[in-house]
């Protein structure tokens, strides 16, 4: 147990080593995050009406870019796999006495560690542009705990994309198509109750939504944009959104150790 | 000294393995049996596809065969591939390394990985970096190294816990010259030191150059297993070669077959005709003058050593396939290289 927690930490400094080593790749991994605060925040900020006096777009705009940004944790996780494997390191990764899952917790750690960095940068361009959290510093940091836990659980279904996909471009373009609709058929950029009603189901259910809500009251919010219908998500997006990372986890951390002790690189 | 010093100690033992892929449609192993003795080296020499990594594979215990079975140390590769892993070293035919990370970084953590203390993997990483050559290059991210420096830093990964035996895929498959005589010198320190090694090849020149022991290996069996004398007797010594126009390739072969007394090979596509000869220089001139006669122009013709598709013919009486997958597999290697 103790070797295989070392082992995983090996792996993880591995990845923080490559920032260092690339500086690049986290400049551009926070550079997109900020710009995205910044288009919003300015081009939508001014017609999007959040309905009560006092509270402009941009405190409920932060909460949705946060989640929308941990929940592609898992395109980094899934194409530095898909390297990985391309590259014949996974084989011999595979060829090594260490724990069977210390490879891909390992990542799932880095990549999760990562996150701290971007939130943090995006968290000071907010501030920047008017978002002030009112809910106190301990339940803001338990915001971003809570976005962390999100990134992690991700994480992980990049995990299993990175090893069944053949190429990092492959698994760039795979996660790109099954996130992007997500984090867009939510309340995390714009009122639900303007979409078709099947939507707004969909909406209300989508993990992002309940995320996002869940932040926004955190923050101090009231979880406006998701409020259609008195659908249990709607009313508990926290309990929600646990439920939703401990099932993601269950299912995606035995599957994807699985499919890396399976598998034959290519 | 214990018994197992003696030389008939086989490291490395595989029998009748049989692996086949997409659900049984490709077989790439079909019942092949090896052996390898302790502190020898064993060149296993095929084209591409016959088998070769599919086999390193298999002992190195990544993936496992639907039948057969094999050990690697005494210990069985497939009930206990923890302890196998323990004892061997792999070094495969794509450079797996960080690109990202420096040689230094590399090795510090592939000596964290095989569990030495942190200081401890500091210094295997310098003693490593030391012996192929690689200080001066040691704080450079990987991406920026030679073809040959990437294989030596690789090759050094593979050396931390100093295995009992070694496993090379390939080891200077797609270097230039330079670099594969420099990988030549570094694998040869290491048998010297009394590595046992399992390598696998196209190049006979290579498995002539580095083994004890040859098995050439085709359709996911081993045909032939000698040392590199014996088989060369098999192939016979030079061969003549003559490239000529399509319309003579006919009359090209009928006098090559004369002169060299066998069988010659005819490659449509490359318009060549060639056969072994033991005549040296006399049958290049008897074969000149017979064309001459016959008012042939070859567009080449010349005296050539054995090479991989000389032994194929001599033992399975077609070309080894290979040429056909390198012009697949190639350029897409160079390309990705070229992207970085």
């Amino acid at each position: 147990m103790m070797t295989s927690i070392s082992d995983s930490l090996v792996i993880t400094k591995r990845q923080l080593l490559q920032l260092i080593r690339i500086p690049e790749v986290l400049i551009f991994s926070t550079i997109q995050p900020v710009m995205f605060v910044l288009l919003f925040r300015y081009v939508f900020g001014g017609s999007i009406s959040t309905g009560i006096p006092g509270v402009d777009y941009v405190q409920l705009l932060m909460p949705g870019i946060f989640v929308q940004t941990v929940a592609f944790t898992l395109a980094g996780t899934a194409v530095g796999l898909a390297e990985d494997m391309q590259k014949g390191l996974i084989d011999r990764f595979r060829s090594l006495p260490i724990s069977r899952s210390a490879v891909v917790f390992g990542r799932t750690l880095g990549d999760g560690a990562l996150n701290i960095v971007v939130l943090t940068v995006m968290g000071l361009a907010g501030y920047l542009v008017g978002w002030r959290p009112s809910s106190g510093f301990l339940n803001v940091l338990l915001g971003f705990g809570f976005l962390l836990l999100f990134g992690f659980s991700m994480a992980w279904v990049g995990v299993l994309i990175g090893l069944s996909v053949r190429s990092a471009r492959v698994a760039n373009a795979a996660v790109f198509i099954a996130v992007f609709p997500l984090t867009f058929l939510s309340n995390a950029f714009a009122p639900t109750t303007g979409m078709p009603k099947a939507l707004q189901y969909f909406a209300e259910w989508n993990p992002v939504s309940t995320m996002v809500a869940g932040c926004r009251e955190l923050f101090g919010l009231q979880n406006i944009f998701g409020v259609t219908a008195n659908s249990w998500p709607s009313q508990n997006p926290l309990q929600m959104s646990l439920i939703y990372m401990v099932i993601i986890m269950a299912i995606f951390i035995p599957l994807s150790v699985r499919k890396y002790i399976n598998t034959a690189s290519k | 000294m214990k018994f197992t010093t003696m030389s008939t100690v086989k490291s490395v033992i595989a029998e009748n393995l049989v692996k086949t892929y997409d659900k049984g449609k490709v077989t790439a192993l079909n019942g092949l049996s090896l052996d390898v003795e302790e502190g020898t080296v064993l060149g296993v020499l095929g084209p591409n596809g016959a088998g070769k990594t599919t086999t390193v594979r298999i002992l190195a215990t990544l993936l496992t065969p639907d039948s057969g079975h094999a050990t690697v140390a005494g210990i069985d590769v497939i009930k206990d591939p923890d302890k196998v892993r323990e004892v061997i070293g792999l070094s495969g035919q794509y450079a797996a390394v960080d690109e990202t990370l420096t040689g230094w970084d590399n090795l510090v953590m592939f000596s964290r990985l095989y569990h030495l203390s942190p200081s401890a993997a500091k210094k295997r990483a310098e003693e490593l970096l030391e012996q192929f050559s690689l200080t001066e290059a040691a704080r450079r991210p990987i991406r920026t190294y030679s073809g040959g420096m990437r294989r030596r830093l690789d090759l050094a990964a593979s050396l931390i816990v100093r295995p009992k035996i070694l496993f090379l895929d390939e080891p200077t498959t797609g270097l230039d010259p330079r670099g594969r005589q420099e990988m030549w010198g570094v694998i040869d320190g290491l048998v010297k030191d009394g590595t046992t090694l399992l390598l696998t090849t196209q190049y006979l020149e290579e498995a002539d150059q580095l083994a004890d022991d040859i098995a050439v290996i085709d359709h996911g069996t081993v045909i032939a297993r000698g040392t590199s004398d014996q088989l060369k007797r098999q192939v016979g010594g030079e061969r003549l070669e003559i490239i000529a126009e399509s319309q003579d390739l006919q009359k090209v072969t009928e006098i090559v077959e004369k002169v060299s007394g066998g069988k010659a090979a005819v490659d449509q596509g490359s318009r060549q005709v060639s056969a072994p000869v033991t005549t040296g220089s006399k049958a290049l001139i008897e074969a000149a003058r017979s064309l001459d006669d016959a008012g042939i122009h070859p567009l080449d013709i010349g005296l050539k050593r054995p090479s991989l598709d000389d032994v194929f013919i001599a033992l399975t009486g077609h070309v080894a396939e290979e040429k056909k997958e390198e012009e697949i597999v190639d350029p897409r290697a160079r390309r990705k290289k070229k992207k970085k």
